[in-house]
C-alpha cells in the first residue's frame, strides 16, 4: 500500500484505523484494486511512474463524518483530496493532485435536502448528480429546468466549485455564479455556512446571495480551503416556450459584425439562451449538430474542390474560401440564436435581432425550433437535451468511437483558453494555435470556434488527446505547456485545467510576482496550517511542500 | 411592564415555531445516470442496474455513444446494444466496468457497488447459451 508522503507507516495505520471507526470499514478503501478506481481515467501520465494515485479512500456519509475524517487527518497530518462524484473526467476525474493523498470521496452523501419551485432553488449534498437532482423534480411535478452541463452525471456541487457552465438562460449557465449559499467543514473540522447561513435559523440561505460582510463563496472554489458539504442553486423555472433561429452570413469577415450584433443581443436580454456558432463552409457543427453529425447525419463532406481549398486554406481562411462559399452559395458561418420565455415575445424578439443583423449584407435567417413548453417526447428525441435542462450523456459521442471517428482516443485534457468576445479575436486565436500546433509538431488545431457559455468572454475548448503511448502523451503534455504559455503571451488565461498542469496555469496569473498566487498562500497557511486539505489543487500548495519544492 | 415583555417574547416564541423553518425532506437518492426511472416489475435481476448506470450511452439509439461506439466497432458481427448480446461473461463485463476501455472510465464502487455490478453481469447474461 502506498504511504502518503511525510506520513510514517505507523500514523498512516492509525489514521486508516480511526476513519473506518468513522465511516464503516466498508467505505475506506485500501486494496490496490479499490484503489486503482481512484485514478484519473484520462490522467496524460497513465501508467507512467509520475501518475498522481491515491494511497486510499475514505468515503462519509454524513456532515458530521466528514467533521470526524478531517479531524483525524488534520491530527496525523494525512493528506486528503476531496471529490464529489469524481466525473471531473479530463480535468482531474476522481484523483488528486498530490500523489499518496487519500481521496475524501463524498458520492455516498447525495441527499436533496430542499427544492423549493416558487422561488426556484434547491439546496444539495455533493454527491447529487444532475440526474439525480432532475429525477426528483421531475418525480415531484415542479415546473423547474436545472442547468446540465453536457454529461449530466457530474456533481451540481463539483461541477460549480471547478466553475463549469451549462445551456440555459444566460444568468444560470455559469454554474459557480448561479449558487447561493455554501456549508463548509474546515481543516480543523469547525462547520461555517456562508451568505444568510451563518445567521442561526436564516429564512433565506438559499435566497440571498452574500450575507453581511465579505463575500467569501469565492475562495472555496477552484481552491483546497475547506470541504464544501451543502450546496444551494438557483434553478430556471420552465418557460412558455423556446423558439431557436439562425443566422447565415456569407463573407470572412463577417464574423465580426456577426459577433458585435449578437453580443448587443446578448447584452440586452433580447436573446438570453446559450448562442451557437457553427461553419457550413468550414464543415464546423454548431453544438446542436454535433450529435447528429457524428450519427453520420450531417451534411456530405467536401466535394474535391472544396476539400483542396481546405486544405491550403491557411487555417480555414483564404479568399479562395470566400470565392467558393459565394459561388455555391454557402454560408461562411452560422450562428443559432435560442429565446426563452413567453410565445410572443420569443417572436417579437427573433424579429428584433433579424433587424439588427441585416446591416451585414447578404445575410440571411432560418427559423429552426418552436415549441410549447414542456416539449413533447417526440421533440424531446429531437432536441440537445441540456438545452432544455434535461441531462445527458450523449456528449461523450464526439471521443467515443464512431463511424466519424473510427480510432478513438483513451480520454483528452482540455486546453480551455478565454478569449475577448469579437470576431477579431477568434480570428487571432486560430492564427496562434495553429502556428503553435505546427511549431509543437502536434497534430494542427483546425479552425475552431469558440464556445459561448460565459456572457461576457469566448472560451476555447480544445482537447488534447490521451493515448495508452507514453511517448505521444509525453509529446502532448509537453506541447500542452508550451502552448499554455503561448496564450499567456496573447493575454489569453486558462479558466479551468487537469491536475497535471494546475500549477503552470496558475504560474501564469503572474501580475505584479504572483502576488494573488501568494495571497491565496497566505490564506491556504492561515486556514489550513497542517496543508491536509487537496494539496496542490489549483496550483496552491501548502507551507512545507512550497519549502521542500523550493 | 415586566408582564408584558413576558408575553410579547412568549408570543415571539409561538410565531417563531409556527413559521419555522420549512422540514427538510433529507431524500436519499439511489444516484443514476439517467433521466426518467424505469420500474424492474416483471424484468430480470439486473434490468433495473443497468438502465440506471448503462442504458444513457448502452440503450437503444443512435444518440448513446456506447451503442454508437460498438456499433461502429462490429459492423453488425455482433450487436451493438448489450442488451441483445449473448457472448458476454460476467467477468468481461466486471473488467469493462473496473477497467474502462476507450473513452469510458472505471466506475468507484460508490458508484456501482459489488452487488449492483453483479446484478448487471447476472442481467447482461441471461440470454447467453449453455456452454
Amino acid at each position: 500500500m502506498k504511504v502518503p508522503p511525510g506520513v510514517s507507516p505507523t500514523d498512516f495505520a492509525a489514521a486508516l484505523a480511526q476513519f473506518e471507526q468513522a465511516v464503516g470499514k466498508e467505505w475506506v478503501f485500501t486494496s490496490d484494486e479499490d484503489v486503482a478506481l481512484y485514478r484519473d481515467a484520462y490522467s496524460p501520465f497513465i501508467g507512467e511512474p509520475d501518475e498522481i494515485v491515491a494511497s486510499a479512500a475514505v468515503a462519509p456519509d454524513t456532515v458530521e463524518q466528514v467533521q470526524q475524517v478531517v479531524k483525524i487527518a488534520n491530527n496525523y497530518k494525512v493528506p486528503i483530496y476531496t471529490i464529489s462524484t469524481g466525473k471531473n473526467l479530463g480535468y482531474g476525474g476522481s484523483a488528486p493532485v498530490l500523489s499518496g493523498s487519500v481521496v475524501l470521496d463524498l458520492k455516498r452523501m447525495n441527499r436533496i435536502l430542499e427544492v423549493n419551485e416558487n422561488n426556484a432553488y434547491a439546496l444539495v449534498e455533493p454527491g447529487v448528480t444532475y440526474f439525480d437532482l432532475y429525477r426528483y423534480i421531475q418525480e415531484k411535478g415542479l415546473k423547474l429546468w436545472i442547468d446540465v452541463p453536457d454529461p449530466g452525471w457530474g456533481s451540481p456541487v463539483g461541477n460549480s466549485l471547478d466553475r463549469g457552465g451549462g445551456y440555459l438562460m444566460a444568468q444560470y449557465r455559469n454554474h459557480f455564479d448561479s449558487h447561493c449559499g455554501m456549508e463548509i467543514v474546515l481543516a480543523n473540522g469547525e462547520i461555517i455556512r456562508t451568505g444568510m447561513g451563518a445567521m442561526p435559523g436564516a429564512k433565506t440561505w438559499q435566497e440571498y446571495k452574500t450575507g453581511f460582510g465579505p463575500w467569501v463563496d469565492g475562495i472555496f472554489s477552484q481552491s483546497n480551503f475547506g470541504v464544501v458539504t451543502k450546496m444551494g442553486f438557483w434553478l430556471m423555472p420552465e418557460p412558455d416556450a423556446y423558439l431557436s433561429g439562425i443566422v447565415y452570413v456569407a463573407r470572412r469577415d463577417d464574423l465580426i459584425p456577426l459577433i458585435e450584433t449578437l453580443n448587443y443581443l446578448e447584452n440586452t436580454r433580447v436573446t438570453n439562451g446559450m448562442p451557437d456558432l457553427g461553419s457550413p463552409l468550414l464543415h464546423i457543427p454548431m453544438i446542436s449538430e454535433i450529435a447528429e453529425w457524428n450519427e453520420g447525419n450531417g451534411p456530405a463532406p467536401p466535394d474535391a474542390e472544396l476539400a483542396g481549398l481546405l486544405a491550403k486554406g491557411e487555417g480555414g481562411l483564404s479568399p479562395d474560401l470566400e470565392q467558393y462559399a459565394l459561388k455555391n452559395g454557402i454560408a461562411y458561418w452560422s450562428c443559432k440564436l435560442s429565446f426563452y420565455g413567453a410565445e410572443k415575445a420569443n417572436a417579437a424578439n427573433w424579429e428584433f435581432a433579424q433587424e439588427k443583423f441585416s446591416k451585414i449584407s447578404g445575410v440571411k435567417f432560418v427559423q429552426k425550433e418552436n415549441y410549447k413548453l414542456p416539449l413533447t417526447p417526440e421533440q424531446r428525441e429531437k432536441v440537445h437535451k441540456p438545452q432544455f435542462g434535461i441531462p445527458s450523456l450523449t456528449m461523450f459521442s464526439i471521443g467515443a468511437r464512431s463511424p466519424v471517428n473510427p480510432n478513438p482516443t483513451n480520454g483528452h485534457m482540455w486546453f480551455s483558453p478565454i478569449i475577448p468576445r469579437t470576431g477579431e479575436a477568434i480570428f487571432e486565436a486560430n492564427r496562434v494555435f495553429a502556428e503553435a500546433a505546427k511549431e509543437f509538431n502536434v497534430p494542427a488545431l483546425s479552425f475552431s470556434l469558440p464556445s459561448t457559455y460565459w456572457e461576457r468572454a469566448f472560451i476555447y475548448i480544445f482537447a488534447f488527446p490521451v493515448t495508452r503511448d507514453e511517448d505521444t502523451n509525453k509529446k502532448n503534455r509537453a506541447a500542452f505547456k508550451r502552448i499554455v504559455q503561448r496564450a499567456a503571451e496573447h493575454g489569453w488565461g486558462e479558466y479551468r485545467t487537469a491536475p497535471a498542469f494546475q500549477s503552470v496555469i496558475m504560474d501564469t496569473y503572474a501580475y505584479n510576482n504572483h502576488a494573488l498566487l501568494r495571497f491565496h498562500e497566505t490564506l491556504k497557511d492561515a486556514v489550513d496550517p497542517n496543508g491536509i486539505l487537496s494539496a496542490g489543487r489549483y496550483g496552491i500548495w501548502p507551507k512545507h511542500l512550497r519549502e521542500a519544492k523550493a | 411592564m415586566s408582564k408584558l415583555v413576558g408575553f410579547s417574547i412568549a408570543a415571539l416564541f409561538v410565531l417563531v415555531v409556527a413559521n419555522g423553518p420549512p422540514a427538510q425532506e433529507q431524500q436519499t437518492f439511489k444516484s443514476a445516470w439517467t433521466a426518467t426511472p424505469v420500474s424492474g416489475e416483471g424484468q430480470p435481476r439486473g434490468y433495473v442496474q443497468f438502465q440506471d448506470y448503462c442504458a444513457a450511452c448502452h440503450g437503444e439509439g443512435q444518440d448513446k455513444p456506447g451503442t454508437l461506439a460498438l456499433g461502429a466497432k462490429y459492423k453488425g458481427a455482433e450487436p451493438a446494444m448489450l442488451e441483445k448480446r449473448t457472448d458476454l461473461t460476467p467477468q468481461l463485463i466486471k473488467l469493462y466496468v473496473r477497467n474502462g476501455i476507450t473513452v469510458m472510465p472505471f466506475f468507484r464502487k460508490t458508484e456501482i457497488s459489488d452487488a449492483d455490478l453483479g446484478a448487471i453481469a447476472a442481467y447482461l447474461t441471461r440470454n447467453n447459451k449453455p456452454q
